[in-house]
């Protein structure tokens, strides 16, 4: 028997699979195909304060190994998590993580606060990574005082494990994880996705109403295993790794690379039991090579 | 009925007219209910360049034989892949998915206007909805003769009308020009329509117009098909809806066009 659980500050997830924000809803929407007690945790869509619309369609676009969205954080905002999502959710025996998003600081920590109040919520992962929306979200993250300004905030109202999610889309991606480590960030959860674009030849038009959005599978895979890579060499937090993420092997190599955990997204739209399926293949692996624990892999790269 | 993602047998792969093909599939287990109006969300492994599943309404299904069939027409790389499958090839899909359009009323007349590959769940309504045929009419418009689908299997189940925009079969024109829809249109209880975005919304203007009830079954493109990456959205009177889970099927009233 092997040990999968991994701990984030005091926080313990049976095992070190997550399902990515954005791409599994409230959990909810996957329960036909999975039984989401069997997942590390599950971290759902982005929450906002206030309800939104989100962009106009179209917000999708194939492209090569991945895709491009440009959704913009549509959802029913706070009030409605916490009457119709929560209850359903609240004895489900995963972690399951609130995406918490605003347009101003206040923002934040305002909906941090409503979300600390919720007992079973164990854990928010802070969005200051989205691509997709005009104000707020990656303008938080992609600088240093801007980030460290709003982790700051909400590290003060809210006292369980925070997690910070990082956008690629700087110049280095290790500075900004430090500056929210240093201001009391409990891991860090890396990449959002990277700004692409798609243009239709024939119409000589944008693909996406929004022209630009974030581009995500195994496309950005190579580049986020070296972001894990550079930040788990930069600080002492643990990691939760994503992007591209297919299958167990993929999932290890973050976990080798220097995550602690990863998040299983777009794998999802193409087959809702991935995650599930890679929980066992991780345990699979440790089996066959003889690790004890899960944790034991975490940043084992040989140079 | 709870969505299940399978791997489906292959069991035939007919090519009806020069890019529209019908694939039969067969499940292993016993089949889901399946409405028509349904979707299925396929997955295309033979290419590199194709990421994504394509969704297909279901045309026909045989739960005898736990066998149901796809209409699929080439309109882009996934779905011309998709027809050099052949018989024994293994496909995943994940199924039953979305709403279906109302069963009408037992002596309601109707009608049923297909356009393209709209024809599928069209047929596929009329033969299960369980009326009269005299009371079935089905109209189904193409750009000419050789883009009409001919599915003989559904001769019986109604009343049937062609219109082809160069005058090769039926009428001469658009669906909206057909007689049956221009005159009688205020005797039918209920439309319904699949098919090209300008066709819906032609036929959606005229039953809103003179009062019918109208259902239309929308085809925005998605990533997942299950109401997660919220891609499909379609402007309604209760804000962005997904297209995959509260529709496909919506009735106009429900909509802002």
């Amino acid at each position: 028997m092997v040990d999968l659980s991994i701990r984030i500050k005091d926080l313990v997830f049976k095992n070190p699979v997550l399902t990515a924000s954005g791409t599994c809803g409230f959990g909810e929407e996957i329960a036909d195909f999975v039984d989401l007690s069997k997942l590390g945790g599950v971290v759902m869509k982005g929450t906002t304060l206030k309800p939104r619309q989100g962009n106009d369609y179209p917000r999708m676009a194939e492209t090569p190994s991945g895709m491009l969205n440009a959704v913009g954080l549509q959802n029913k905002g706070v009030d409605n998590f916490e009457k119709n999502i929560y209850p359903n959710i609240k004895d489900i025996d995963s972690q399951f993580i609130v995406n918490v998003n605003g347009s101003t600081i206040e923002e934040y920590v305002e909906l941090t606060e409503r979300i600390n109040a919720l007992d079973k919520i164990p854990a928010i992962e802070l969005n200051i990574s989205c691509p997709n929306v005009k104000e707020g979200g990656m303008a938080f993250g992609v600088s240093c005082p801007s980030a460290e300004a709003v982790v700051r905030a909400v590290r003060k109202v809210y006292d369980k494990p925070l997690i910070v999610k990082l956008s690629p889309n700087v110049t280095d991606i290790t500075e900004i994880a430090r500056a929210v480590e240093g201001q009391g960030a409990d891991a860090v959860s890396l990449v959002n996705t990277f700004l692409g674009m798609a243009v239709d030849a024939n119409s000589r038009k944008p693909v996406l109403s929004t022209i630009t959005g974030g581009l995500s599978g195994p496309a950005i895979k190579p580049i986020a295993l070296r972001m894990v890579w550079q930040v788990y060499n930069s600080v002492k937090i643990p990691i939760v790794g994503m992007g591209g993420i297919m299958n167990a092997t993929d999932a290890i190599e973050f976990m080798i690379a220097g995550a602690s955990a990863v998040q299983v997204g777009t794998a999802i739209f193409i087959d809702p039991t991935i995650p599930v399926q890679i929980v066992d293949g991780i345990n699979n692996y440790l089996e066959l090579n003889k690790i004890q624990n899960a944790s034991d892999l975490v940043g084992c790269l040989q140079i | 009925m709870k969505k299940t993602v399978e791997e489906l047998l292959l069991i035939k792969n007919t090519q009806l007219n020069h890019d529209n093909f019908r694939l039969d599939l067969k499940s292993s287990t016993k089949l889901p209910q399946i409405f028509p109006g349904q979707f299925v969300n396929v997955e295309i492994k033979k290419s590199t360049e194709i990421f994504l599943r394509r969704p297909f309404s279901v045309l026909d299904v045989d739960y005898e034989n736990n066998t149901f069939s796809l209409l699929v027409k080439i309109l882009g790389r996934g779905s011309n892949v998709l027809t050099t499958y052949q018989a024994g090839d293994k496909i995943s899909v994940i199924y039953p998915l979305g709403s279906s359009f109302s069963i009408p009323g037992k002596d309601e007349k109707v009608l049923l206007i297909g356009g393209g590959s709209g024809v599928a769940p069209m047929l596929f309504l009329a033969k299960i909805c369980g009326l009269d045929p005299q009371n079935v009419h089905v109209l189904l418009g193409a750009r000419s003769k050789q883009d009409h689908v001919d599915i003989t299997a559904y001769k019986h189940v109604g009343n049937f009308y062609h219109t082809t925009e160069d005058g090769s079969l039926g009428e001469k024109g658009f669906v909206t020009h057909h007689p049956v829809f221009k005159s009688e249109l205020t005797a039918f209880d209920r439309i319904y329509t699949c098919g090209p975005d300008l066709m819906m919304k032609a036929v959606a203007k005229e039953a809103a117009k003179n009062q019918v009830s109208c259902e239309v079954s929308l085809e925005n493109m998605m990533a997942c098909g299950f109401g997660v990456c919220l891609c499909c959205v379609e402007k309604t009177i209760e804000g962005n809806q997904c297209v995959c889970t509260d529709g496909p099927v919506f009735n106009i009233n429900k909509l802002t066009w």
